[in-house]
């Protein structure tokens, strides 16, 4: 392996660890607020650009059907709260509408945006349908239903886009080079949104209350709830940020990589294995194993590219045995 | 109006009937005590009272009925637990548990929260000293300390206090009653939960006495301090215990 060789693969390594870095900050956010480990994370993040797609080519994309349907189906689940479902109504009536101007010449940039707002209502709404009717559910429940809603998502984005693979537009187009590599310039608005999303969650999680609630959540729910804070309402905010920043990493990478609608399962699958190097309870060493996942699979991929994949999947094994010794020193964790 | 009636509270356990229509009140400034040994129902009465676990009966809080609380909203309208395990945010800053307990205001925009916090901190000058330190580090007392500083800062109508007392040193427990004797004094009404029954009843206006999920007698705290059978089985009992 050469220089040359070396920093190309480093490169790829950083950016796809980057892409798994913000994944696995988004499983562990869920994961610590409302003990759901978000499989369909991968569908929420594929959502997003394959609608941009569709907006571009003045289709309207089954993203929004889905979507308004959700908030729908929420608004009669609290329609005793009859605020906040004509709220709901509304909100899906604006999905729609918001997917009509995308694809009815909307400039393209408005689309990248539309086609983001228009996935983001899932988030939440996956929560409300389909977490929050069992506040008491184990983690087991909890994955067995995640695990569900991923194969139904994925499913769907089949129907709505087809088989196809999509390169939608970058943001930056063009090509800088560092040193002897060439970098698409995109790569450079990926690392810009990671290191904002980090910086803001951590911001938002150290000097607002509201974060601070949603830590609070995380380490004592009945505590919380005491304190006047409503765990629901926390969970649907993990899930809405999940949700967001899954959406715009989606949205970056699916220039550099194609989109299409099975996209997501290894880039969610990834950002498990990096959440789990992280205990899915800390974002530091989350955000450390996404950067050994990354660099571990580029450079695998050369030396052997045909097992990349159980590579990766393999690092999982030691941090597990490591992690199960441990509980049995703390003589087994709660739950 | 009362601040707390409850009526006909019952509590189940699966197939165990830990209360039994059970019924008491809570006047305006007043502090009433609940007294009753280990396992008499205490923790689950507070707990059926603000909707963290099934109750049958009724309870209305200052004339409203609450058919369907939960202790979040309970909170939000001044009503707070004070649990028996304290439920700190163990990883949470000693001022970060003080400040969520005002999480409610916070989110209404009120004022006086600033001011509220420094209350605190003079009622209990060792949070002040711990203000940066993890809640989980401190000690029992601290932590007592700070569940009833965090429940404060939500600036109670009514605090329900489940066993502030337990398992912590005599001379902490007479720091605890004394803060308590002060918002007594405030006029903040005060539904206490104890095994300690002297304390509780040097006090409280107030008693009832439970006993087995059922209440056996009520009354003045004075006249219960004084009355016989009370003296046997708690106050006797007590002396018993610490002489063994
Ligand atoms: N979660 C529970 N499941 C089953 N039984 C319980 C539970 N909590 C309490 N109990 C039972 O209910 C009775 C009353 O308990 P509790 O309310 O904790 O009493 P106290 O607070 O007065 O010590 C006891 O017999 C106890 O064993
Ligand atoms: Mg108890």
């Amino acid at each position: 392996m050469d220089w040359t060789i070396f920093s190309f693969l480093l490169a790829d390594g950083l950016q796809n660890g980057t892409i798994y870095a913000l994944l696995a900050l988004c499983l562990v956010l869920v994961f610590a607020v409302t003990r759901v480990i978000l499989v369909p994370l991968g569908e929420l993040l594929m959502f997003a650009p394959l609608s941009y797609a569709l907006l571009l080519q003045g289709q309207f994309p089954g993203t929004a059907w889905l979507s308004a349907a959700m908030l729908v189906a929420w608004a009669l689940l609290d329609r005793n709260r009859l605020r906040l479902a004509l709220a709901l109504l509304l909100l899906a009536g604006v999905v729609l509408g918001l997917a009509y101007w995308g694809s009815h010449g909307a400039p393209g940039w408005v689309a990248w945006l539309l086609a983001v707002l228009i996935v983001l209502p899932m988030g939440p709404a996956t929560y409300r349908l389909f977490f929050e009717p069992l506040p008491h559910g184990t983690v087991l429940v909890y994955l067995i239903l995640a695990v569900g809603l991923h194969f139904v998502y994925q499913g769907l984005g089949l129907v709505f886009f087809g088989p196809e693979q999509y390169r939608p537009p970058a943001l930056l187009s063009g090509e800088a080079s560092l040193g002897t590599v060439p970098l698409p310039r995109q790569v450079f608005v990926v690392y810009a949104f990671a290191f904002l999303a980090m910086l803001g969650l951590y911001l938002f999680f150290t000097r607002s209350l509201y974060g601070k609630a949603l830590r609070a959540c995380a380490v004592n729910r009945l505590g919380a709830r005491i304190s006047g804070i409503n765990p629901s309402e926390a969970g649907r905010v993990a899930f809405l940020l999940a949700t967001a920043i899954a959406a715009v990493s989606g949205m970056l990478i699916a220039p550099l990589v194609n989109a299409a609608y099975f996209m997501g399962f290894l880039l969610g699958l990834k950002g498990f294995v990096a959440g789990i190097l992280g205990g899915l309870i800390s974002y530091p060493m989350a955000v450390g194993g996404a950067l050994v996942v990354g660099l571990l699979e580029s450079y695998s991929s050369f030396t052997a590219s045909a097992y990349k994949e159980a590579i990766v999947f393999a690092l999982l094994l030691p941090v597990l045995f490591w992690r199960s010794l441990r509980t049995l020193e703390l003589g087994g964790e709660e739950e | 109006m009362s601040v707390l009636e409850v009526e006909h509270l019952t509590v189940r356990y699966g197939a165990v009937e830990a209360v039994r229509d059970l019924s008491f009140r809570v006047e305006e400034g007043e502090v009433v005590t609940l007294i009753g040994p280990n396992g008499a129902g205490k923790t689950s009465t507070l707990l059926g009272l603000v909707g963290l676990v099934a109750a049958r009966g009724s309870v209305r809080y200052r004339g409203q009925a609450q058919p369907h609380r939960t202790p979040e909203a309970l909170s939000a309208q001044g009503l707070v637990l004070v649990p028996e395990k304290r439920e700190l945010f163990a990883s949470l800053s000693v001022e970060d548990n003080l400040l969520l307990g005002a999480f409610q205001r916070h989110q209404r925009r009120e004022s006086g929260i600033r001011a509220d916090l420094e209350w605190v901190y003079t009622l209990f000058p060792r949070l002040l000293e711990r203000r940066t330190q993890f809640a989980g580090t401190m000690s029992g007392g601290e932590q007592q300390m700070l569940a009833i500083g965090r429940a404060l800062m939500a600036r109670p109508k009514l605090l329900l206090l489940d066993e502030p007392s337990l398992g912590l040193a005599p001379l902490i427990v007479r720091e605890i009653f004394d803060i308590l004797g002060g918002l007594k004094r405030e006029g903040i009404p005060i539904l206490l939960v104890e095994q300690n029954a002297r304390m509780a009843l040097g006090l409280a206006d107030r008693g009832y006495v439970l006993e087995a999920g059922e209440l056996v007698m009520e009354g003045r705290a004075q006249d219960l301090l004084h009355d016989p059978r009370v003296l046997e089985s708690y106050l006797g009992l007590r002396g018993k215990e610490a002489e063994a």
